[in-house]
């Protein structure tokens, strides 16, 4: 008797899915011919269940987002609710690149200057930052004299840097621009730096059993082993520029979505608020997939 | 014959942080051309030294290192090495790397057509052809090492250099490798100072075997000069009583003279 219960307790124990695709496989024991779809149908569970476990746990996570986001917006009736936020992003995403003036302008028309300002900050950046890394991890001495500079000027708050680009270029627009550029220049010098100086002692070798010139050793040994730490640069260097994006364009004025955050606050719509904060997060997230894509590429 | 090679009284000391360490002493040693000399020894004595002494990827402290007639100041084309880890670039394919090489030594004096040809001939002498345009993760170890062999054979150096080329690999491949470095020897008739630890593979590919002591200070104990006819094969030698003194040789140096508490 106590056999027969401790011999049944781990098949009760099993999951719900292994029990299923045991009672299908049965019959397939009994009659010769129809193993083979009693183990299709074990792999389409098995495909099914691997399915759920992958799609499951963002959608809880997501329900439960939402259902916080409810339970806060009825304690406090000033933060609009998922449903009244949802029916106003239809509503301004049916039309993203409408022109009515300046300070009138489609959610498209706001994503799109960001995007630009932050390519312009960034690739000034990465045309300085990118050469400098390298220097700086070719020769110790440069990296030794720049380096007391970095640490000095690496941790400064992106905003303090505002007032200087407003001095030098006596405009707004350049002034967002400069602190895109002054923010994320750092990431890219670290990491080339860092790629540069840790290009392995095996490839050096080959060059100088080569005798290969400067410029060789730069373009065909340095530059590839240092790819994937120029790369990381690049990901974490456009991750702190969309980051300031957001503050800095609250304080220069123009086109894009920090104004359009400002402005919005000033109209008192804040489901628009809380639409461009969602705006941010997915432009950002898109932007670090496709980095990281493209990293995967130089995986050697 | 002349002496092609030499080393006359190398010392090399390293400093390091733990201060200075004296890796080799008083070093001598003679090659000559179209000679095949092997360097052996146990694991730590500075086999790997010598070697990057002569390709000049290391400076003496002291002594004085010839080849061709010239003092080795820096390293260069003309002693050419197949690394351990095979050193191919990860990001090239096969034909890129041994390209690179060939560009380099040929590419003042030859046009494109005539360095491709060079490229192409290297891979087929290590029977890679097939494989030119793949990338070195994309083939195996062995594969590897004969395009690292194919590099440096495709700069027709005055010296092949090699660091226990076929120590990574299993022994199978090992001894296909040997055979058709053995092959590729004979017929181009390079100088080749190759370091290992494999007796079989020291008197399988010698002329002569040169025996360290062990470190520090490590130097030349003895040097074997192998008499084996050529062109030599695997399986004759198996039953060749010379080859096998020659083998107790180099045994009874390693483990009697040189013996090494473990
Ligand atoms: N760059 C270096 N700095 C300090 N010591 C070294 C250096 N290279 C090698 N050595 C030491 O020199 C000795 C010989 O090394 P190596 O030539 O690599 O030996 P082997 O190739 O025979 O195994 C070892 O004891 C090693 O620790
Ligand atoms: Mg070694």
């Amino acid at each position: 008797m106590s056999a027969t219960v401790v011999a049944l307790k781990p098949e009760a124990a099993e999951p719900v899915v292994a029990a299923e695709s045991k009672t299908a496989a049965l019959p397939s024991s009994k009659a010769e011919a129809a193993p083979v779809a009693g183990k299709t149908l074990q792999r389409i569970m098995n495909v099914l269940r691997s399915i759920t476990l992958a799609v499951l746990p963002p959608i809880v996570g997501l329900a439960f987002f939402i259902l916080i986001w409810v339970g806060i917006s009825m304690v406090a009736p000033a933060l609009p609710g998922p449903a009244k936020t949802w029916v106003s992003a239809v509503e301004l995403f049916s039309d993203p690149f409408y022109q009515n003036g300046p300070n009138d302008q489609g959610i498209g028309w706001n994503i799109l200057n960001s995007l630009q300002r932050v390519g312009t900050g960034f690739g000034m950046a990465a045309l300085i930052g990118i050469p400098l890394g390298f220097v700086l991890g070719r020769f110790k001495f440069v990296n030794d004299m720049a380096s007391p500079i970095i640490s000095l000027l690496r941790p400064v708050s992106p905003l303090a840097w505002l007032p200087i680009g407003l001095l030098v270029f006596k405009a707004a627009d350049p002034a967002a621009i400069w602190v895109i550029f002054i923010s994320s220049i750092w990431p890219l010098v670290i990491n080339t730096a860092m790629g540069v100086s840790k290009v392995p002692q095996d490839y050096l070798n080959v060059a100088r059993v080569l005798n290969l010139s400067e410029w060789k050793i730069a373009t065909k040994i340095m530059l590839p082993s240092a790819m994937p730490y120029i790369l990381t640069g690049i990901r974490l260097s456009i991750g702190v520029a969309w980051l300031v994006i957001v503050a800095a364009e609250m304080l220069t004025g123009g086109v894009g979505l920090g104004f359009w955050v400002w402005d919005e606050w000033n109209n008192l719509n804040v489901e628009h608020i809380l639409i461009a904060i969602f705006v941010v997060g997915i432009v950002g997230l898109l932007l670090e997939q496709a980095l990281l894509l493209l990293a995967k590429r130089f995986n050697y | 014959m002349e002496k092609y090679v030499s080393l006359e009284y190398v010392d090399m000391v390293f400093s390091g942080r733990q201060g200075k360490f004296c890796a080799l002493r008083d070093v001598n040693l003679s090659i000559n051309q179209g000679e095949f000399v092997s360097v052996i020894g146990h694991s730590g004595c500075g086999k790997s030294t010598v070697l990057n002494l002569i390709a000049g990827l290391l400076m003496p402290t002291d002594g004085v290192m010839l080849c061709a007639g010239r003092e080795i100041a820096g390293p260069g084309p003309e002693r050419a090495v197949v690394f351990q880890n095979h050193s191919l670039l990860p990001w090239l394919t096969c034909f890129d790397n041994i390209y690179l090489a060939v560009e380099r030594v040929f590419g003042s004096t030859e046009d494109k057509p005539s360095l491709k040809k060079r490229t192409h001939e290297a891979l087929a002498l290590v029977g890679l052809t097939h494989s030119e345009m793949k990338y070195p993760n994309e083939i195996s170890g062995g594969m590897k090492q004969r395009v690292g062999i194919a590099r440096a054979l495709a700069m027709e150096p005055k010296v092949l250099l090699m660091d226990e080329p076929f120590g990574a690999l299993d022994a199978l491949t090992r001894a296909h490798l040997q055979d058709e470095l053995l092959g590729i020897v004979q017929r181009t008739g390079s100088t080749v100072v190759m370091v290992t630890h494999d007796v079989d593979e020291a008197v399988l590919l010698s002329d002569r075997i040169v025996m360290m002591t062990n470190g520090p200070a490590a130097t030349v104990g003895e040097i074997l000069a192998v008499d084996l006819p050529r062109p030599r094969s695997r399986l004759e030698l198996a039953e060749n009583p010379q080859y096998h003194h020659l083998r107790g040789e180099v045994l009874r140096f390693l483990y009697q003279r040189e013996a090494k508490a473990a």
